[in-house]
């Protein structure tokens, strides 16, 4: 949080402390902004913190560890279906969400250790071609197994999930105080994330700044140089796609409950894609650019969307660029322009993996630099 | 004297070239051992074979009495030897102290589990690995630049850096490949010093070098490889007047010219 505080242009760097409480308030109200847009836009504020949990897994295992995984949305779709085959009336289980979702995660993390078990000695492209092609498998998967058993129940999906069941209340459904007052389950959603994300980055950030950070860290920079100081690699490598994939079940499971349904087309490889393309869009290993990137490019298609359609019929009459099309064709602009003017993200921020303050009269900044 | 390090044979071969051929050689406790030969000789493939980075055709390494395992470099640490690169391999997107605390971690301890839950136990290793870090970084004269990314150091701080990452995973026995290589003469001078304090701290070094001047002042033994053998292993001032050492580094084998 203190590296999203800093990052706030002007006020970061002056006043620490102020900019550290500007991210507080942003982070909670901004659904109570969003809604004065409309209630789509706290949906897609939901979703955004899905994606932001997401691309904090991923950024686990590209941006830390150094493994290049195109196949990350696999986990996502092991965390919802775990989620959708108990908590619904597919099977007719319906466990509490408390069993499930750590279930789910379980289980994604169980898939990160059988992706990376046999890619261990792989590195960069190849990796990158044995990941991709596990996500698609994952996804096939999920859309032919309803035959001759039906267990994933095929392209149609598993239908109404139960929500999210917090102490016996049920978050899906809107909260009246008093007579006029009512809150709407999107705001209730949004919280929940919020502090899941939260929860997140305060896991991600105590692994970081460790023995194993710096591990997965030495793994990224130099392999060879990282097995002579004795760093058991494989075992590092397994723990970075297992923990990273964690993140990825979680984040399925939350979504199963949020959307109640899901289909193996919200697991295509272009989600993948996708949430690469916020770690390197934000800052790739940096967990404050990881963020920022993530809520950029998940809002990025909603306001053009909300934009473009409105702007081209008050010009033109009629819609010339579908903005799906438009969507795709501006986030590769996008991509291009950030290779090209900032290649290290957003904000491109050195990660720390140590804490000098830690020793007395080694504060940060008193070394020089 | 206690022999710490006992290569019995040691033989690698890479597909009709033989690196290797039967080397055997004894470090002794607390000495600085010097390995030298003319390029190719096969001092690297040596370095490899006995930090488990290759694993040997034959023979075998023997390590305060037991055997080395091969092909195994964490295995290799855990015992007690440690190494730096003659092309220097720091990590290069980590600072100074980061990468000095990368090098204790076969020393320490923390699991996933306790980290993520921050047990004291875990906090209280985190904080002894970064004192123990800094007072390495000062032991090798750096401790100023703890704070820069190690790719921004200059040469010759990139070569303590290593040198002080190596120190963290306590080793008995500090292997060094070529660690002057590419130093001006200051950054030399320095370096025997740094050699000379880590050994009378009680490491053992291994050294192999090309700079023969540094080599014959530093070295208590030394042996020279030629072509995958050893021909000859005694104090630097009899190596010297070597025969075979001469012509090895003069080339005296008959037909080669005489250019050194």
């Amino acid at each position: 949080m203190n590296e999203l505080a800093l990052a706030i242009p002007w006020l970061g760097k002056r006043h620490p402390a102020g900019a550290r409480w500007v991210v507080v308030a942003i982070a909670l109200a901004a659904p109570l902004i969003a809604i004065l847009f409309g209630k789509t836009w706290v949906r897609i504020l939901d979703f955004a913190m899905l994606y932001v949990m997401l691309a904090i897994g991923l950024n686990l295992v590209v941006g830390f560890a150094g493994l290049l995984d195109l196949g990350y949305i696999a986990f996502y779709a092991v965390g919802a279906y775990t989620f959708a085959f108990l908590a619904s009336p597919h099977f007719d289980i319906h466990l509490p969400f408390w069993v499930v979702l750590p279930l789910g995660a379980g289980f994604a993390a169980l898939a990160g250790i059988i992706l990376g078990l046999p890619t261990l000695r792989l590195r960069g492209d190849y990796l990158a071609i044995v990941t991709l092609g596990f996500g698609e498998i994952v996804r096939i998967f999920m859309n032919n197994l309803n035959h001759p058993v039906n267990i994933t129940n095929g392209p149609q999906g598993i239908n109404m999930i139960d929500p999210l069941v917090l102490f016996g209340w049920d978050i899906s459904k809107p909260v009246k105080i008093g007579e006029d007052i009512t809150i709407n389950s999107l705001f209730l959603y949004y919280y929940v994330f919020l502090a899941f994300v939260v929860l997140s980055v305060i896991l991600v950030q105590r692994l970081q700044i460790s023995r194993v950070g710096r591990a997965w860290a030495a793994i990224r920079d130099d392999e060879l140089a990282a097995k002579a100081i004795g760093i058991n690699t494989r075992n590092m490598k397994l723990l970075a796609f297992s923990l990273g994939a964690t993140f990825g079940g979680v984040a399925g499971g939350l979504f199963a409950a949020f959307q109640g349904f899901v289909s193996p087309e919200s697991f295509s490889l272009m989600e993948s894609i996708a949430v690469l393309t916020m770690i390197v869009f934000g800052g790739m290993g940096n967990l404050a650019g990881v963020i920022v990137g993530a809520l950029a490019l998940t809002a990025l298609p909603e306001v053009l969307r909300h934009v473009a359609v409105p702007v081209q019929q008050a010009v033109f009459d009629r819609v010339i660029l579908d903005p799906e099309v438009l969507r795709m064709l501006l986030l590769s602009l996008a991509m291009i322009l950030m290779m090209l003017l900032r290649p290290s993200g957003m904000i491109p921020a050195y990660s720390r993996y140590s804490r000098p303050e830690l020793v007395v009269g080694k504060a940060a900044g008193e070394v020089s630099k | 004297m206690i022999t710490l390090l006992d290569a019995r044979n040691v033989t690698k071969r890479f597909g009709g070239l033989t690196a290797l051929s039967d080397v055997s050689l004894t470090i002794r406790k607390g000495e600085v051992y010097g390995l030298i030969g003319p390029n190719g000789a096969g001092k690297t493939t040596f370095f490899n074979v006995l930090t488990g980075a290759y694993v040997p055709d034959g023979g075998e390494l023997v390590f305060n009495g037991t055997e080395l395992p091969s092909g195994k470099p964490d295995q290799v640490v855990s015992a007690g030897i440690a190494r730096t690169f003659q092309n220097i391999r720091l990590f290069r997107e980590m600072t100074a102290l980061e990468n000095v605390m990368a090098g204790h971690h076969i020393r320490s301890r923390a699991n996933p589990l306790s980290i993520l839950l921050q047990t004291r136990k875990a906090k209280e290793e985190e904080r002894l690995i970064t004192e123990r870090a800094f007072e390495l970084l000062r032991y090798v004269g750096i401790e100023r630049f703890a704070d820069t990314v190690s790719k921004n150091l200059s040469y010759g701080d990139q070569r303590r850096l290593e040198i002080a990452r190596a120190l963290a995973t306590e080793p008995q026995l500090l292997a060094l490949d070529e660690p002057a290589a590419g130093m001006n003469a200051t950054e030399t001078a320095r370096l025997r010093e740094l050699v000379q304090t880590i050994r009378h701290d009680g490491v053992t070094v291994l050294l192999i070098e090309h700079d023969v001047k540094l080599v014959m002042g530093l070295c208590d033994r030394l042996a020279v490889l030629d072509f995958g053998r050893k021909i000859a292993e005694d104090v630097p001032a009899v190596v010297q007047k070597n025969d075979a050492v001469i012509s090895a580094y003069l080339g005296g084998h008959g037909t080669a010219g005489a250019a050194a």
